[in-house]
């Protein structure tokens, strides 16, 4: 039975497709029918003209048999969506003004929707481009104030704790303190910056990660003493080799070093774009945890679970083993450091959390936004449909009288729906196209994943359900009343001034207001966060980016004292010469730039001072040059270092306020001694705070070691200026390269783009929000002038009535204008209290505005109502020049 | 059942297509009509034309085979015959029907068996 079906079904699409000869064989057959019948008659007698008509009236009507042959041979339904779909071609070609706006706002509404998902897509709902990569988890301390050390784990502690549990397949990890361009390529023209980072022998194995050229490192190349290899990232190896094919195996040098390449890396696989948003990765090198079982937290640890094991699990062993890790094994009284303390302890979460978990809020308030674009472009095009509809009432009462049932004449309005929508989404999938290309190539947007972006199945996917969806919600309505018209009042010549109209218009005010709420809430959503975001570039962030840039200098790390000295010298060098380029009005050197990379060295503590456990943490470090302080504008209470503090004069330090504040309360801090990093040190200033990690929050502790006294961890040279800083970077890098011919041509950075970077998710959010809610405001002032200026059309004659009965032009005016701000007025009311609980909801991502911010309700307010006098006053308008004579006369 | 004629349930076109073709063997759509309709002794209501509906329905389902052909008297038609599948069904069907027939048959006889005692 089964294949009897299956068969016919088969049997009925291969007709569907031959229907020219099966017509042309069905003739043939009912002439050779009507022919051995008329051959019959008149074999019994009949005059040739009886035996013809008896023939046929046996037959019975041709066109019916044949209608019967093919509905019963192919696919009728088919053969009417192909019959609808002309027509629809037909009609929407017709009317180009009406299909070009529809497609237009359908494209705006759609597309803004698929580009976004394909953002939400990418950071929240894909998984993350490694194998089994639900299996991954983040290992690292809760988070705490002392920035990336805090962080991190010290050598000895990651292997001691990859040894002692059993959770995992593996756990690799990486170096968390590499710095842009801290690798120089040279042998290639002048010196190369390069990014690199450093990885566990293991990493990639652990990640799941497929070299696409080579091979991946070994746990040999791991060890002390082996020799040095590298991983190249795809855009790098294009970009610096030229797509090399032979690249493998030859030898490159870094930083002075031949360094054999082992491989190339997948295009799928950026560093950056998982691991440290925003920036470029250009290579990958082993890392050799034996040279730096001393040097504190350095390490990010990421395991890879065993099949089965629960996170919750795996924390409950964490929990076990992290009071038995030792900062290092050497010392016994470093043992437990990682559980004791307030914050102490291990979090574990899943990998992909870690990445993207903490813009899960901000991308479903995007989400809303632009799925309320949608909602306002399908009412527009609803209203559209209706306006068409009232014009289109009598062809489809003629329809419905020639015949034509109600559902079929639904159906034939929906395929126009899907039809526009389909071109909609065709337009949408475009401009959607466009926006991910471009944000994909945003290098300098701090988002995770977001240079993996692409339109891919789900997103093609999506495009078509949101088409199909907005299809059934903007048709379906107008289809629906369209075929529910009363016939005989359609078909009556005057149509005008009829109670379906009236119930049109009542259908159409209501969808206005409803347009004008939703917009209302865009509105006061991307006022409340344009607020918060006006408030956060308000922030005093302790330093002034402003004319102010950097850039990366190339130094030889000293490896004893008399090379620490030569260092100091040649710094000094460096700012003498720098400060005497024309335009330059102060530099100075520091080794993390604030809001990047930072770290922290044990717990100051102010000498003879006891505090309670737990009452100081570690300030972020900064080893700095006589003249940071001044190049970064910052604001100083004391005096800044100077080139006498060296190795044989007393150690000095800066400290921030808010230390200060804790370590001295109520004195002044400026000549105490603080016993930091093993010794006693003289505080010669108090900088006001800085926000060294992050712009939105608590500024935290930092202390500023001297140059001269602390080795830095790298070297960037800040440079503040009286004219625009970019214009100095030619006269800066010639003057660097006198003094260092294997300075790299590094890239000459103004602070204000370390801000930017810092700020730039939420300046995304922002953006795109207030463009949704522009786009949202357009399209609601467009309804709202559609609907009045249609009533307007409809009630001319009532108008010239009114005015040959002596109303005023000013009067019939202001009638039109009351009415629209009346329908403005309801949806604002409307919107205005959905906006005021709906607030609540992104609460959590407004920075120092509240939910309920006034200003912003009554700039809505405002903005809205002007939008409707402006979308009612030109149809007013229109009215009030109505000529009497005219409208009474026509119709 | 005087001039009024009867109309064709459901389906059932189809199952005297069937009939006819093995009772006649290979035929042609008039053939076959005309067959129905001497058979039935004009009692039927038949558009000659219905014929061929049904006739490509079955033709869908492998239950009968068409093929052109030439009539006794010289002239080009199609033929139809009956499959073996299409004898299968036949039989299902005719038995179905004997069985729908004899409890109609047996239902409408009903006598007013002691209602009034």
């Amino acid at each position: 039975m089964m294949i009897a079906s299956l068969q016919r079904a088969l049997n009925r699409l291969r007709s569907f497709f031959r229907k020219k000869p099966l017509d042309h064989d069905l003739n043939e057959e009912m002439a050779s029918h009507l022919d051995l019948a008329i051959e019959e008659n008149l074999s019994s007698g009949m005059t040739p003209e009886a035996a013809r008509r008896q023939a046929m009236v046996r037959f019975g009507g041709v066109q019916q048999a044949k209608e019967q042959h093919r509905e019963s041979r192919g696919l009728p339904w088919m053969d009417v969506l192909g019959q609808d779909l002309r027509f629809t071609f037909r009609t929407l070609a017709k009317d180009r003004g009406f299909t070009m706006i529809a497609i237009l706002i359908l494209g705006l509404g759609i597309g803004a929707n698929v580009a976004v998902f394909s953002v939400v897509n990418t950071i929240l709902l894909r998984p993350l481009p490694f194998r089994d990569s639900q299996q991954l988890v983040w290992i690292a301390p809760p988070p705490q104030t002392c920035g990336l050390s805090c962080a991190t784990y010290s050598a000895d502690a990651y292997d001691e704790f990859k040894a002692q549990t059993k959770a995992y397949q593996d756990i690799t990890g990486y170096f968390a303190f590499s710095s842009p361009d801290n690798y120089k390529l040279t042998g290639h023209g002048d010196p190369q910056p390069a990014t690199g980072i450093e990885v566990m022998g293991n990493f990639f194995q652990v990640l799941g990660v497929e070299p696409e050229k080579g091979r991946l490192f070994t746990t040999a190349e791991a060890q002390k003493g082996a020799h040095p290899v590298a991983l190249l990232a795809h855009a790098y190896w294009r970009r610096q080799f030229s797509g090399d094919p032979e690249i493998v195996g030859k030898e490159i040098d870094l930083n002075n070093t031949p360094t054999t390449v082992v491989g190339v890396l997948p295009e799928s696989f950026d560093f950056g774009a998982v691991f440290s948003p925003g920036s470029k990765v250009d290579l990958i090198v082993p890392e050799i945890l034996d040279n730096e079982r001393s040097w504190g937290n350095i390490v990010t640890m990421i395991g890879r679970l065993k099949p089965g094991v629960t996170l919750g699990q795996a924390q409950a062993e964490a929990n076990m083993v992290v009071p038995h890790l030792c900062w290092s094994e050497k010392q016994p009284q470093s043992c437990g450091d990682y559980a004791s303390g307030k914050d102490g302890g291990m979090e574990l979460r899943t990998l992909k959390d870690y990445v993207s978990g903490k813009l899960r809020r901000s991308l479903i308030v995007l989400w809303a936004a632009v799925g309320t674009i949608l909602l306002i472009a399908c009412v527009n095009l609803s209203n559209l449909l209706l306006a068409r509809a009232a014009a289109r009432h009598k062809e489809f009462a003629m329809r419905s009288v020639l015949g034509a049932s109600r559902r079929r004449i639904v159906q034939q309005l929906l395929v126009e729906s899907l039809v526009l929508s389909a071109g909609g989404a065709v337009l949408g999938l475009g401009i959607a196209f466009g926006v991910t290309s471009w944000l994909a190539h945003q290098g300098s947007l701090a988002l995770p994943l977001l240079s993996t972006m692409h339109i891919d199945g789900a997103v093609m996917g999506w495009t078509v359900l949101i088409a199909v969806v907005a299809a059934f919600l903007f048709g379906l309505m107008p289809g629906l009343r369209m075929a529910s018209g009363q016939l005989q009042e359609a078909l009556k010549d005057s149509g005008t001034g009829t109670s379906a109209g009236r119930t049109h218009e009542r259908v159409r005010a209501a969808l206005v207001i409803s347009e004008v709420a939703l917009a209302c809430m865009l509105l006061v959503g991307a006022g409340l966060l344009m607020r918060s975001f006006l408030k956060v570039l308000d922030i005093d962030l302790g330093f002034q980016p402003e004319h102010a840039a950097s850039i990366k200098v190339q130094y030889d790390a000293p490896t004893d004292q008399a090379g620490g000295l030569k260092l100091g010298v040649t710094f000094r060098d460096i700012i003498t010469r720098v400060s005497a380029l024309p335009g330059v009005e102060s530099a100075g050197f520091v080794d993390f730039l604030p809001l990047g990379r930072n770290r922290a060295w044990g717990t100051p503590t102010p000498k003879g001072k006891t505090f309670p456990e737990g009452a100081l943490h570690g300030p972020l470090v900064y080893v700095v040059s006589p003249g940071y302080v001044q190049a970064m504008g910052m604001r100083l209470h004391g005096r800044d270092f100077s080139w006498e503090d060296g190795l044989k004069s007393q150690p000095v330090v800066m400290i921030n306020a808010s230390a200060a504040r804790v370590y001295w309360p109520g004195e002044d801090a400026v000549g105490q001694i603080l016993v930091a990093n093993g010794g006693d040190s003289r505080v010669v200033g108090v900088v006001d705070d800085i926000h060294a990690d992050n712009v939105e929050g608590d500024p935290g502790w930092q202390i500023y070691y001297p140059i001269t006294q602390q080795s830095p961890a790298d070297a960037q040279l800040v440079i503040r200026s009286k004219v625009p800083p970019e214009s100095l970077a030619g006269s800066v890098l010639r003057a660097l390269r006198e003094l260092n011919p294997t300075q790299p041509a590094a890239e000459f950075r103004p602070i204000a783009t370390v801000v930017e970077r810092a700020n730039s998710p939420r300046r995304f959010f922002v953006l795109l929000v207030s463009i949704f809610a522009g786009l949202g405001l357009f399209l609601a002032s467009l309804g709202i002038y559609g609907v009045i200026s249609y009533s307007v059309t409809r009630q001319t004659q009532e108008i010239g009535i009114r005015m040959a009965l002596g109303a005023t032009r000013s009067k019939v005016e202001l009638g039109v204008i009351g009415r629209t701000l009346r329908l403005a007025a309801i949806g604002i009311l409307v919107g205005g209290a959905l906006s005021f609980v709906l607030a609540k909801g992104i609460a959590s991502l407004l920075y120092g505005t509240e939910p309920t911010d006034p200003l912003t309700f009554a700039a809505m307010v405002v903005v809205l109502g002007a939008v409707a006098l402006l979308a009612g006053y030109l149809p007013a308008r229109r009215a009030s020049r109505i000529d009497p004579m005219i409208a009474l006369r026509t119709n | 059942m005087g001039d009024t004629k009867l109309d064709l349930l459901q389906g059932t076109l189809d199952l005297m297509v069937l009939q006819t073709l093995t009772a006649m063997g290979s035929l042609h759509g008039y053939g076959i009509a005309r067959r129905i309709e001497q058979i039935s002794g004009d009692e039927v209501l038949l558009n000659q034309g219905t014929i061929y509906a049904s006739l490509v329905r079955l033709q869908h389902r492998g239950w009968i085979a068409a093929e052109w052909g030439v009539s006794d008297n010289n002239r080009k038609a199609k033929f139809y015959s009956i499959t073996k599948s299409g004898r299968k069904q036949l039989a299902e069907d005719a038995a179905h029907w004997a069985r729908l027939a004899g409890v109609m048959g047996r239902v409408l006889a009903m006598q007013n068996e002691g209602g009034d005692q």
